[in-house]
């Protein structure tokens, strides 16, 4: 038998790109005091809500082991899954769309907007849209989205960038909010002060008139369960329960990875979701689609299913289990790096823990500057921690650091320092004997300590650690050479 | 018992006097300790920043020096590199397709303790003033690093100990589980994020007004400590081993 080498699946693109190196990004968010400080304020207070309601379930381990094993066992069958998925959504009067990347998405979605006649859409808040760049598409093809996400709103209407998954403007404290809708939101109340009842009685005003006028809507899904052909979104706000419900068309927007086997799985993430992502015990709102409904709600219903990239993360036998991601954000609230840089800094869709491992796997480590991701943690371990489906985050980003050298490899002729410091390591750390040759020479390094036994200025990217840290001047004798003279002499 | 002690990279060149502790440690408690010294270093610079081709003779290296019929149990006072042993062993095995390097690297992980792992759960310390006679009249706070206490679930195991030295205060550091900022490379790398981690810490260790800083990981202590030596703040860090082995006749002194 012969076996055919069918190639690494194709890149994903859209917007899943840093689009400079991710230090220097982080260096100028940084300086942004007050998104610091409006980040510090909403991480903390969702961090702290989503360990007291995961601490009152005794099994939340229980729950997070059955979340990954249901999903492990999903994408190991997601062929046979996504063809039963399209089969009963079929036979329940639904029309199954196939994209292999954003460009075909984006495609597809138009020419449905098109048949309809419409030229505006409502918009469920989706992830997947946002990855593939739907609006921008749209507004290129003479249709325009309304974001109907409260915080979706106020990013679109700010002419801004998502910087959390769940929480897209969480960059912004009430009293800019109130500032964009007082000056993008027509017929707004001059008055509008920030208190949060009044700005979202403004979001309700605003977004009421265009539920009522909407022909057609556009969503993601959390779930698509292949055993009843069934779609689900989850959000907080109802907002989604009126595109889902109101409009004539619904044309539904997922990555395949969303697929699940049967609806009792719902039990384990109905559980593992809410508690992670906003911190509450039950969803607000959760909508549930089989195909079309007679005389109910949209009668002409899509959905588009999307690869994008994401076969080609499953092809990485040490990464694959990213697509186990549910989208819940715990990884991004409890990071140290995200609270301090936001997500703006990672240029993706995807910011946080989590999209510094999605985006470059499901573009190649090589892309634009993507390889930078992986390097954006202290590997602390906090967001494997707190993810609800136990996706090694720490083990992929490293994994994807030796992915990003070795792809460094071909195209660096001149090493950098960092090669040379690895590669002088691996001589001097491979042999106990080298090292202990090399720590002959630490009287020497205590010359380079100044009066008070500190070394205060490193060339080079050792540089990068004096900055702001100091080194205490080493010690005369190594621990080797000390147990040599001391203990094997007597 | 015949304890194996592996000195780790930096606290052998950098921190001799911790690896001695940790010897003073074991031997009060009546165990042998030997050096293999064979032994450099457990890779996890290498593995971390990506390098991995050049962390393997690192690997091999400590796999060689570690994994013989020579000693009971080995003991690191670092979670970091045992957490390195432990789990990037076997994987750098398994990526670079060495089957029966993993094989061995797993028996060599499996029998490789942090140091507060090996005192409570292995050889039931529960007193160190009583246990171990320690003693460290001063006032500490602690830091928990983070590959022990979540790649390797020590939980407060190092805390515990700590409260139990003779004369010791130890004040409760706010926002404790917070990365210090560190990350080998990280620091270099990501220079400015991981100075604005640092910054937190050390704001939190000064507002418990300790004279010294606690931690079981010599890297994050360093860096935690030049951070302080470089604002000219008050507090010193000081490892675990050396306040354990801290005693009324020879008090460590900051």
């Amino acid at each position: 038998m012969t076996q055919v080498f069918l190639g690494m699946p194709a890149a994903g693109h859209g917007n899943l790109f840093e689009e400079e190196p991710f230090p220097q990004a982080a260096h100028r968010e940084l300086g942004n005091t007050q998104m610091r400080k409006n980040l510090r304020h909403a991480t903390h207070t969702i961090r702290d809500k989503r360990v007291k309601v995961v601490g009152e379930l005794p099994d939340w381990e229980e729950l997070r082991d059955a979340g990954s094993a249901i999903k492990n066992n999903a994408m190991a069958n997601v062929e046979e899954l996504l063809l039963q998925f399209e089969k009963n959504f079929t036979a329940r009067g639904g029309t199954v769309h196939w994209a292999r990347d954003a460009t075909e998405a984006n495609k597809i979605v138009t020419e449905l907007v098109k048949e309809t006649g419409s030229t505006e859409v409502v918009k469920v808040k989706s992830m997947a849209t946002q990855e593939i760049g739907l609006n921008e598409y749209l507004e290129t093809q003479g249709i325009e989205a309304f974001e109907t996400d409260l915080a979706e709103l106020i990013v679109q209407l700010g002419n801004d960038k998502p910087s959390h998954i769940l929480v897209p403007a969480i960059h912004k404290n009430r009293t800019e909010v109130r500032d964009i809708f007082l000056k993008e939101m027509p017929s707004v109340d001059p008055e509008l002060t920030d208190e949060p009842a009044k700005l979202a009685e403004a979001a309700r005003s605003h977004l009421r008139k265009k539920f009522l006028a909407a022909k057609v809507a556009i969503s993601g899904a959390n779930f698509a369960l292949a055993d009843t052909g069934t779609l689900g979104v989850v959000e907080s706000e109802g907002n989604g329960r009126m595109c889902l419900t109101l409009p004539e068309t619904l044309i539904t927007v997922m990555g395949i990875e969303k697929v699940l086997p049967k609806w009792e799985d719902l039990e384990v993430f109905m559980q593992l979701l809410p508690r992670s992502s906003t911190g509450e015990r039950m969803n607000p709102y959760t909508s549930l689609w089989t195909g079309a409904s007679a005389d109910d709600g949209p009668q002409d219903v899509h959905i588009v299913l999307l690869d994008n990239g994401r076969t080609r993360a499953l092809s990485d036998r040490f990464g694959r289990t990213a697509l186990n991601c549910i989208r819940c954000s715990a990884c991004m609230n409890v990071c140290p790096v995200y609270e301090r840089t936001g997500g703006h800094a990672y240029g993706s869709t995807y910011p946080g823990p989590i999209g510094a491992i999605l985006s470059p796997l499901m573009t190649g480590i090589e892309a634009e500057d993507n390889g930078s991701l992986p390097y954006a943690s202290s590997l602390c371990g906090a967001c494997y921690d707190a993810c609800p489906v136990k996706i090694n985050i720490p083990e992929i980003l490293v994994h994807l650091r030796g992915e990003d050298v070795d792809a460094k490899r071909e195209t660096h002729k001149i090493p950098t320092q960092m090669d040379l410091m690895m590669k002088g390591g691996s001589w001097a750390l491979g042999k106990g004997k080298n090292l202990g040759l090399l720590e002959k020479a630490l009287p020497l390094g205590r010359l380079m300590a100044g009066k008070d036994k500190k070394i205060k200025k490193l060339p080079g990217i050792a540089a990068g650690w004096t900055q702001s840290r100091d080194i205490p001047a080493p010690p005369n004798k190594s621990f080797r050479d000390w147990w040599s003279d001391e203990k094997e002499s007597k | 018992m015949r304890i194996a002690l592996f000195a780790t990279c930096i606290v052998d060149a950098m921190y001799p006097e911790t690896a001695k502790s940790t010897v003073k440690i074991l031997e009060r408690l009546g165990h042998e300790v030997i050096f293999p010294k064979a032994q450099a270093c457990c890779g996890q610079m290498h593995i971390n920043s990506g390098y991995m081709p050049e962390a393997l003779p690192v690997v091999e290296n400590h796999i060689n020096a570690f994994d013989t019929d020579d000693y009971d149990v080995a003991v690191a006072p670092s979670g970091s590199c045992v957490a390195s042993v432990k789990h990037q062993h076997p994987y750098l095995a398994e990526r670079l397709g060495k089957p029966e390097l993993k094989e061995r690297a797993i028996a060599v992980g499996k029998r490789t303790y942090e140091l507060s792992q090996l005192l409570v759960d292995v050889l039931g310390v529960s007193n160190a003033a009583d246990q171990l006679g320690s003693y460290f009249p001063d006032t500490i706070t602690y830091h928990p690093s983070c590959h022990g206490k979540r790649s390797l679930g020590l939980g407060d195991r190092q805390l515990d100990l700590l409260k139990t030295v003779g004369g010791i205060t130890v004040e409760e550091l706010p926002e404790a589980d917070q990365c210090c900022g560190f990350g080998g490379t990280f620091s270099l790398k990501n220079a400015d994020v991981s100075t604005a981690m640092l910054e937190d810490k050390m704001k939190n260790i000064c507002s418990t007004g300790a004279s010294a800083c606690a931690g079981g990981d010599a890297s994050c202590l360093m860096h935690i400590g030049g951070g302080l030596s470089r604002t000219g703040a008050k507090p010193k860090t000081l490892h675990l081993a050396d306040i354990l082995a801290s005693t009324m006749e020879e008090t460590v002194t900051l």
